[in-house]
């Protein structure tokens, strides 16, 4: 039973190989830029490293015994079939990985549904298929729906080749702007169908369901663009209204808020 | 199909047990009420069907080679995501495990049939007008249903006329569902042959009973959820609409209170094909029968308080995302247990890999990956990244196809040469297995990637930066769809001739069920007389 994994191991490198100049063969989650995203993170990699090990020593039992006991070796069968000793094993271990793993798992957790102590508060709405920011407590309000020029790019027949267009489908007229290591309350409710607001690089994703609120929270410790899309499917172009929030210096950020109310 | 049909019929007559052949022409399969006439045609409906979703799934497969959009609009690709997973779910898999169920636990039991054979008739026939009425709604004006095959309002409530037509067929398709299980267990209550006490049965056959209950338990759970969206969307109430004092959350409580047992009804069978195939050919008994007994049971109530680890991001409270976590990680308990369990049968066994081996082992590596990434996901945080992503795409196809897929693979592998009395082409089936096994793994593999790297799943299309994998997993998916002609192929030359099976067909199935004493083909009529079973023999 090696074979298959040495075939697919084959089959990528060869893909790999033939890759074009563009490549980006991501294979992991992102760390992002907020303290849950990094919690998650870790989580994460604790997570993966745990099923990792269990695969390492599961498998190497399964090849061992597939490569070992062939009939075509003449091996002759063993006559048990239970051992109360080895199943209380296998039973008693695994709990105990799980208890290993759910403990770090239940104190992040309880710290993502902690929304306290937040200086700003942005309701953000869905619609099919934009997204509408207020900034509850400044009176300033905006949608935000993917760039036109991408819009265009996307349709059937459109002639324009994505790789041409840089942050294809992720790019939107009027992002969402953020003062960078504040801690932002977020509230998510959507107008029409259930939307899922969604930045991967701050750890969190949210439903946003007609008629009712739900709370997320997020500190961006880093300036910059971070960009993310609709997570629940929610219609025709559901694929087309992506998240982009830009984390700016407070004082920054505290300019284009005065200039932005000014507009209003 | 004919030439079994003779070759049936002969061996019937020639064993003496044949009281009246099955009648000719169209009216044999319209109104058969034989449990192997019965369960051929569920087996071939569901082979009709996996190659129908299969063609939906080409179609995703080839919008998403390339990023742009190339070939189909975005509402289309929405009702081919839909629909694919609608008819692989209760089109293909159940259907094939029922058909396996009808033709296989008379025979492992030592039944002459299953217990209500004119209702298991009428059960059959339920799901060939549930599938019409599907297929219909694709060509209704507004489309077929687009809202993903979770239906989730309110965003289902905007189908057209395509809603009523899924929903009734959901309901015949539930219907039929609840026949056959109830079918099933009151063959398995009632017509055992003497001897056989339940801790005496075959795993097929025990794993069936408890997912005939499971699926007796919920069906009727989904029928009442898409009921409520008819009458939402039809006649002025307002359940899941928080206009109107509702709740679409509500919805989702309800959908996964059944969609969650519903992954078990699907995989559950595939675990006993799982430990009747190893015995078989490892040539020794299941170890811990009794525990395999128990770990399903385990699963199988689990499966009732997991419901919400499909839904963390829609806002629970604290005490309830913790519940839920907890629980789901509980289950990979029992599932561990198995997984050991079958390790322990293959360990100082005499193993050799014909077809059915083939598929049972690769089910043993590939399912135990799908339950890795499961329990991944049940750490909550996490799931809040991996949660309708590529990564729960991969997720669930790879406990699905290499999972229960394959586990039905191995089963047909297994009993064909049973059912048609002819051993089909061994190096064909070989490098069927291979071609499947390692295109399954370039199509779904990298998906895993994808969804970490941040590509939401149900989207045309995608940011460049998802682009290359994207077109691994699709060269994947072509590989694998094209290599199922072989599937196909290889089941139509063995139902026309082939080499003549024996009784017991494999080396290592004597002393492995009732079904490997009855000659091959199983004549039309088998065990009249119950068998004699002394207790705890006929257990793999």
């Amino acid at each position: 039973m090696k074979s298959p994994k040495r075939a697919l191991a084959g089959g990528v490198a060869l893909l790999l190989a033939a890759a074009p100049a563009y490549a980006a063969w991501n294979l992991n989650l992102r760390v992002g830029v907020t303290p849950l995203s990094r919690d998650i993170y870790n989580l994460h990699m604790i997570v993966l490293w745990v099923c990792v090990a269990i695969a390492v020593a599961v498998f190497a039992v399964m090849i061992y015994s597939v490569a070992t006991f062939r009939h075509s070796k003449g091996s002759t069968p063993a006559k048990f079939d239970h051992s109360t000793t080895a199943e209380v094993i296998w039973t008693i271990i695994p709990v105990l990985i799980l208890v290993f793993m759910a403990i770090p798992a239940a104190r992040t957790l309880v710290a993502i549904e902690d929304s306290s102590g937040s200086e700003l508060t942005i309701k953000v709405t869905g619609y099919q298929w934009k997204w509408q920011y207020d900034y509850v407590e400044h009176g300033v309000s905006f949608f935000s729906t993917l760039a036109r020029r991408h819009d265009s790019a996307r349709q059937v027949g459109s002639g324009v080749d994505p790789r041409t267009i840089d942050n294809y489908l992720l790019e939107v007229d009027n992002p969402l702007v953020v003062p960078q290591g504040v801690k932002v309350r977020v509230l998510v409710t959507a107008a029409d169908v259930i939307h899922a607001w969604w930045v991967p690089d701050f750890g969190m994703k949210k439903d946003a369901i007609p008629g009712f609120i739900n709370e997320m929270w997020f500190t961006a410790e880093k300036a910059g663009i971070y960009r993310g899309q609709c997570a629940e499917l929610c219609g025709r172009d559901h694929g087309f209204m992506p998240v982009v929030v830009e984390v700016k210096p407070r004082p920054e950020f505290d300019a284009w808020l005065a200039a932005r109310k000014t507009t209003e | 199909m004919s030439a079994t049909t003779e070759s049936l019929a002969h061996a019937g007559h020639a064993n003496g047990h044949d009281h009246h052949g099955p009648a000719k022409g169209i009216r044999r399969w319209l109104t058969t009420t034989n449990h192997k006439d019965i369960g051929t045609m569920y087996l071939v409906f569901s082979l009709i069907m996996f190659l129908i979703g299969g063609g939906m799934a080409m179609v995703i497969r080839a919008e998403l080679f390339v990023p742009g959009m190339q070939l189909v609009d975005p509402g289309f690709f929405n009702t081919m995501t839909t629909v694919h997973a609608l008819i692989m779910v209760f089109g293909a898999v159940m259907p094939a495990t029922v058909g396996l169920g009808n033709w296989m636990i008379p025979l492992q039991i030592g039944a002459p049939d299953m217990a209500l054979p004119r209702m298991n008739n009428f059960s059959f026939w339920l799901l060939v007008a549930a599938f019409s009425l599907l297929i219909l709604s694709l060509f209704m004006p507004g489309g077929g249903p687009a809202s993903g095959w979770t239906l989730y309002p309110p965003l289902v409530l905007q189908t057209g006329d395509a809603l009523p037509l899924a929903i009734f067929a959901i309901h015949l398709a539930g219907a039929s569902s609840i026949m056959g299980a109830i079918n099933i267990i009151v063959t398995i209550m009632n017509m055992r042959a003497p001897g056989m006490t339940l801790l005496a049965m075959p795993m097929f056959v025990w794993t069936w009973l408890i997912t005939a209950y499971l699926l007796i338990a919920v069906m009727p759970v989904f029928a009442g959820a898409v009921t409520m969206l008819l009458t939402d969307h039809f006649f002025g109430s307002t359940f899941f609409s928080a206009a109107g004092g509702g709740d679409p959350v509500l919805y989702q409580h309800i959908f996964w209170f059944f969609g969650h047992p519903e992954v078990y009804i699907m995989i559950l069978p595939a675990f006993g094909i799982v430990s009747e195939i190893i015995p078989t050919f490892a040539r020794k008994k299941l170890f811990g029968y009794d525990s395999m007994v128990y770990a399903t049971a385990s699963i199988a109530f689990l499966s009732f308080i997991v419901w919400a680890h499909h839904m963390f991001t829609v806002g629970m409270p604290l005490a309830g995302e913790m519940f839920f976590m907890l629980a789901t990680m509980l289950i990979a308990v029992p599932t561990g247990v198995k997984i050991f369990n079958w390790t322990a049968t293959m360990w100082k066994g005499s193993i050799s890999f014909e077809p059915p081996m083939l598929f049972a082992l690769a089910f043993l590596f590939l399912f135990t990956i799908g339950g890795f990434s499961g329990l991944m996901m049940s750490i909550v945080p996490v799931d809040f990244q991996y949660h309708d992503t590529y990564f729960i795409v991969a997720h669930f196809h790879y406990v699905l196809v290499p999972g229960a897929v394959f586990a039905i693979m191995g089963a047909v592998y297994y009993w064909l040469p049973k059912w048609t009395g002819h051993m089909y082409d061994m190096r064909l089936a070989k490098l069927h297995f291979w071609l499947s096994a390692i295109f399954v793994n370039v199509l779904f593999f990298p998906q895993h990637f994808l969804g970490l790297a941040g590509m939401p799943r149900r989207i045309p299309d995608y940011a460049t930066q998802f682009a290359d994998w994207n077109m691994v997993s699709s060269v994947g998916g072509f590989g694998f769809g094209l290599s199922q002609l072989l599937f196909v192929y290889l089941i139509w030359r063995c139902v026309r001739g082939g080499e003549k099976a024996s009784a017991v067909v494999w080396d290592g199935a004597r002393s492995h069920g009732l079904e490997w004493t009855v000659p091959s083909p199983a004549p039309y009529h088998t065990f009249d007389e119950p068998p004699a079973v002394r207790g705890g023999e006929m257990h793999s």
